[in-house]
């Protein structure tokens, strides 16, 4: 027992430096698994708030370049207006709103920590429980495509940013209906890369990539970018470089997508997989 | 002002200019340097280092908490904290310090340049693997523990130089 107690006064650095790197460790690994609850991560109060306050100052420096996205914005809505044109003239037209089942829900946040230069990307956003956000919401921009919700506390959440190895999206064409799986290879910020795909899809550079809606996170045809370049071994694709419509590296104000019908899909694969 | 006071102002300088200001520098988009390693670099020399091991854990884990990252940055700094002594002692063959009388100003400049250069490329090599976490990417991992490096000890010598007094 002395003995004991001896080793252990005598190598007490040691030990406590054991302790605090296999915790330090276990919070890496856990880190690295998905879908996992995690316990380090900036959504909480203090954190958020710091992150909240610094970007009320920065923000500030973006007024112009978030004037030009809104402008870009409203053209876009406007002509969309315009090709579906509704025509009100005519009587045959009904214009019953009961019909309709509304099945997304758009909340306006804005991005108050941004990271674009790491393996895996996680960006922070000023909205949270209180303001309806749960995890696996789609948050997109008036340009495309930027993430999936993850932890959320209360008055923020951490999104996982297109740029991250282990978020997994689906997506395919304007013009077909083949789709891949979207993912990232840790390299360039402004390329993503399209897996997946079926060989006999036909495509060209510079199509454009949207989501394909397969998932409940996303709604079918949100923007994602172009096609960059692709190789091609033995009639199979390899890889499909897109070029993002967005700037991850300068982001500001961002939508997110509640799915209305989200908890009635769930409980329908949870049958499928009884 | 006590040396107490003065370590707690440097833990808490030293963590917000990373999260605040240094976590924002993307140099040509690829070098984000980290810089709060100087509370280790610069923390006194002590015999007992229980403390001082507890609290660099502590920083890597604040900054950890503020930058997504699991615990990366608390394993690395951690570490580095850890071979601190051994490492001084072995650059300056010494086996025993005047720990009271100490100061990094007060050693040879290119001793103090290893030391700190060393401990730099030792915490960033460390973050970065953990972070990438896969041995396909062991060039990139190199290449950026490098570059990093090099940056990280230009803005801590600067830092030093600018705010201490020279004895």
């Amino acid at each position: 027992m002395k003995q004991i107690l001896k080793f252990l006064i005598k190598n007490r650095y040691f030990l406590l430096f054991l302790m605090l790197e296999f915790f330090a460790l276990f919070f890496t690994i856990q880190n690295h698994s998905y879908h996992k609850s995690k316990f380090i991560n900036s959504a909480n109060g203090l954190t958020g708030s710091i992150y909240t306050k610094v970007n009320a100052i920065s923000s500030f420096f973006n007024l112009k370049e978030e004037n030009k996205h809104l402008i870009e914005e409203n053209i876009r809505l406007k002509n969309l207006l315009e090709i579906e044109n509704i025509d009100v003239s005519s009587e045959n037209t009904h214009l019953d709103s009961t019909k309709f089942f509304k099945r997304f829900f758009y909340t306006s946040a804005k991005i108050i920590k941004n990271e674009y230069t790491k393996p895996n990307n996680y960006l922070l956003i000023d909205k949270g429980l209180k303001n309806g956000i749960q995890s696996e919401m789609a948050v997109i921009n008036s340009r495309g495509i930027i993430g999936v919700t993850n932890n959320v506390s209360n008055h923020n959440a951490t999104v996982i940013s297109i740029l991250n190895k282990y978020l997994k999206i689906n997506a395919g064409f304007t013009n077909s209906d083949y789709f891949g799986t979207l993912s990232w290879n840790g390299k360039d910020y402004k390329t993503v890369q399209l897996l997946d795909l079926p060989r006999q899809a036909q495509f060209k550079i510079g199509d454009t990539i949207i989501t394909g809606g397969k998932s409940n996170t996303f709604p079918k045809g949100i923007l994602v970018g172009k096609i960059k370049n692709f190789e091609k071994t033995n009639n199979v694709y390899q890889i499909i470089n897109i070029t993002l419509f967005n700037d991850m590296s300068s982001l500001n104000n961002v939508n997110i997508i509640t799915n209305l019908q989200r908890n009635e899909i769930q409980q329908l694969e949870k049958l499928n997989n009884e | 002002m006590s040396k107490t006071v003065e370590n707690i102002i440097l833990f808490f300088v030293a963590l917000l200019l990373q999260v605040i200001l240094f976590n924002n520098i993307k140099l040509f988009n690829y070098i984000n340097p980290y810089i709060y390693i100087i509370f280790i670099i610069y923390y006194p020399l002590k015999k007992e280092k229980g403390l001082f091991l507890f609290l660099s854990f502590l920083l890597g884990l604040s900054v950890d908490f503020f930058s997504d990252s699991g615990g990366i940055n608390a394993a690395a700094t951690l570490f580095i904290a850890y071979i601190r002594l051994p490492l001084l002692s072995t650059i300056l063959r010494k086996s025993d310090f005047d720990y009271l009388l100490f100061r990094l100003r007060s050693i040879p400049f290119l001793k103090s340049l290893t030391y700190i250069f060393f401990l730099t490329f030792t915490h960033h090599l460390l973050l970065y693997s953990l972070e990438y976490f896969s041995f396909n990417e062991f060039k990139t991992i190199l290449t950026k523990t490098f570059i990093t490096s090099l940056f990280t000890v230009l803005l801590i010598l600067l830092g030093i130089i600018l705010f201490t007094k020279k004895r």
